[in-house]
Parts: structure tokens; C-alpha cells; sequence
């Protein structure tokens, strides 16, 4: 179908969309599982507002492409389709793990929102200024459960320790540019290798904080932003578009 | 995370009002009881302030005194104004 943008603009809000999608859907998978009634509902809220920003990105990617909704994105791409971080695709495993890769993320994510709200794309603007004002909360909530876990019992801290050395090869990915986020920084201002260093310094000060130790330097893992992803990104979405596969079109 | 102790939870709804009592919640310290209230009390647009109040300082009455408290209020309606005559051009009374 017939894209009215330049291509790697509609990618890199695909981009965008996704990494809401399944993060959401991830954080989604705690409702009625929360270690308590409160971080349940928190939680879900979190979910929700990644589930809400992902709307907002596909309407946007939906309005350049011929025929496609809002729903022909999340429901009718395979894997190879996806461009989300792989971080965002890892399993929930515990609440450490969970918080820690919501830590990793929301960081980067706040980072990203700025850029994209002092850049030079209107649209984008307007989804970035809505949006972080949950991000900012997102921030908030992940990083104070590094510092409770982190600093709190000996089991937490090992828990949370062991989520943040596993975790941490799958963060190189944001700031490695795809050609999509070539074109958005040499076009738009956006800019993602520009915020590297404040992501370290802000992940290092929590961690810090935290009595967490700040992995080694490593090779990172990438594939996300080409669709090159690991296996759980398939079982996710077997889940998500189960319905929309098994009954095309069909609607509540 | 049993042992996190029972807050008290008050909102005020909008500029003005006064915060009212809307529900309790488990929380291991203020910090996390306000973050949760926020979470669990305030997701549909209920307010603009929140209050919380480890409910072990609320001092309450014991149920067993009502008699002794209350009740010899009951046939005291003087106490009430109104057998006030009220000029007619006063309103809003």
C-alpha cells in the first residue's frame, strides 16, 4: 500500500508505536498478578498509558498509508514486521526484572521525548508533549523500586542486581541509529546518539543510589529496529492477534 | 509485604473543597502511601490534592461511650438557631 511520507519517517514512528505496544502489553501481563492490590493497579495505569501513547503513533502512521487504521499495524504485521527495542520484548520474569527493564527504558524514553519535542516535526511534537507527562511519572515510579529493591533486603538486592547485568546488553540498541533514525536527526533534529551520555549519567546516579553496581562494559545486542528479534517477541504477539488472525476483521 | 502498615487516604476534589476521607491502602512508607493513592484513588480526574494519614494515629472513640457522647444532644434542639426571626430581605441563610 502507498505510504504519503518519506518511508523512513513512517518507520520511525512505527518505530515509536511499537516500543508502546509491547511494553504495555508486557507491563499488561501483571493485571490480576501484582505482588499487591496497589502496584496492580499501578502497574495496569502504566500499561495503559504505553497502550495509549502506542494509539497515538499508529492514528499518526495510519494518516500517510492508504487503507491501513490504526488497528492494521498491531494486529496484521508478523514478526519481521516490528521495529521495537528487544529490551521491550523480554519476559517478566519477577518485579525485579520487570521494574529493572522499565528503568532501563523509561530513562531513555524520557530522554527521546525531549528530543523529539525540541525538534522540527509537528505532528510528533504534539504525541511527545502528551506523553511525557506520563513518562516523567513512569521515570519516577521505576526508579524509586530500583532504589527500594536495590537497597532494600539481601534478596532484593541480588534479585534486582542479577535483572540489571542481564538487562543491560539489550540497552546499546537505543542509541545505535537505524536509517530511520538517520534520517530523522539529519531532517528533524532528533537526535537519539546525542543523548547517550545524560541516559549513563541519569542510569548511573540511580544505580548508585540504589547500592546497585553499574554492569561492565559489553557487547551489545541489536535487531530490534531492523525486525530481527528473539523468539519471545513471536509467542507475544501469538497472543496479542490471536483473535484478529483466527477471525479477520471481526470486532467486539 | 504483609507487614506494610494501613493508610488512610483523603482527596480533595477541586480547588476550595475541603479534602474528604475516600478509602485506606497498604503502603511501606509515606512516600510509596502517596504514590499508591495517586495509583489507586486518583485515576479518573478525582483530584488535586491528596492527603494520607497512617491510620494507627487516628484517634477514634470507642463505639462503647456513643451513649455518653452523643446522645444528650438529642433533646436539645435550642441549640439549633433557628427560632431566630430573619429579616426578609436576608437571604442565603
Amino acid at each position: 500500500m502507498a505510504i504519503h511520507c518519506n518511508p523512513l519517517l513512517h518507520q520511525f514512528i512505527l518505530q515509536l508505536a511499537d516500543n508502546a505496544l509491547v511494553l504495555g502489553h508486557r507491563i499488561s501481563e501483571w493485571c490480576g498478578h501484582g505482588p499487591v492490590l496497589e502496584q496492580d493497579i499501578a502497574l495496569a495505569n502504566i500499561a495503559l498509558d504505553h497502550i495509549g501513547q502506542a494509539r497515538m503513533y499508529y492514528q499518526l502512521a495510519a494518516s500517510f498509508e492508504d487503507g491501513a487504521t490504526e488497528d492494521s499495524y498491531p494486529y496484521q504485521r508478523d514478526v519481521r514486521g516490528f521495529r521495537n527495542l528487544l529490551l521491550l520484548e523480554m519476559e517478566n520474569k519477577d518485579f525485579g526484572y520487570t521494574l529493572t527493564r522499565s528503568f532501563f527504558y523509561d530513562q531513555f524514553h524520557y530522554l527521546l521525548l525531549e528530543a523529539i519535542i525540541q525538534s522540527d516535526h509537528k505532528a510528533l511534537k504534539e504525541i511527545a508533549s502528551q506523553a511525557i507527562k506520563e513518562v516523567r511519572y513512569h521515570c519516577r515510579y521505576s526508579s524509586d523500586w530500583m532504589k527500594r529493591l536495590g537497597d532494600g533486603t539481601e534478596e532484593s538486592h541480588q534479585r534486582v542486581q542479577k535483572a540489571v547485568d542481564a538487562f543491560y546488553m539489550y540497552t546499546g540498541e537505543f542509541f545505535m541509529p537505524s536509517a530511520a533514525d538517520e534520517y530523522m536527526a539529519a531532517e528533524f533534529n532528533i537526535n537519539i546518539e546525542s543523548i547517550k551520555e545524560k541516559w549513563l549519567e541519569n542510569i548511573q546516579a540511580v544505580l548508585q543510589e540504589s547500592t546497585l553496581a553499574m554492569p561492565q562494559d559489553t557487547w551489545f545486542q541489536k535487531g530490534g529496529k531492523t525486525g530481527v528479534h528473539t523468539e519471545k517477541l513471536g509467542f507475544l504477539l501469538a497472543e496479542l492477534q490471536y483473535i484478529q488472525r483466527a477471525y479477520p476483521n471481526m470486532n467486539w | 509485604m504483609n507487614d506494610w502498615p494501613l493508610w488512610e487516604v483523603f482527596i480533595r476534589s477541586k480547588a476550595g473543597l475541603h479534602h474528604r476521607h475516600v478509602g485506606s491502602l497498604h503502603a511501606s512508607d509515606e512516600a510509596m502511601a502517596l504514590e499508591n493513592a495517586r495509583d489507586v484513588y486518583c485515576r479518573r480526574m478525582e483530584g488535586v490534592s491528596i492527603w494520607i494519614v497512617k491510620s494507627e494515629e487516628i484517634v477514634a472513640n470507642n463505639p462503647e461511650n456513643s451513649e455518653a457522647l452523643f446522645d444528650p444532644a438529642e433533646n436539645k434542639i435550642y441549640r439549633h438557631p433557628t427560632f431566630y426571626d430573619l429579616p426578609d430581605n436576608l437571604k442565603h441563610m
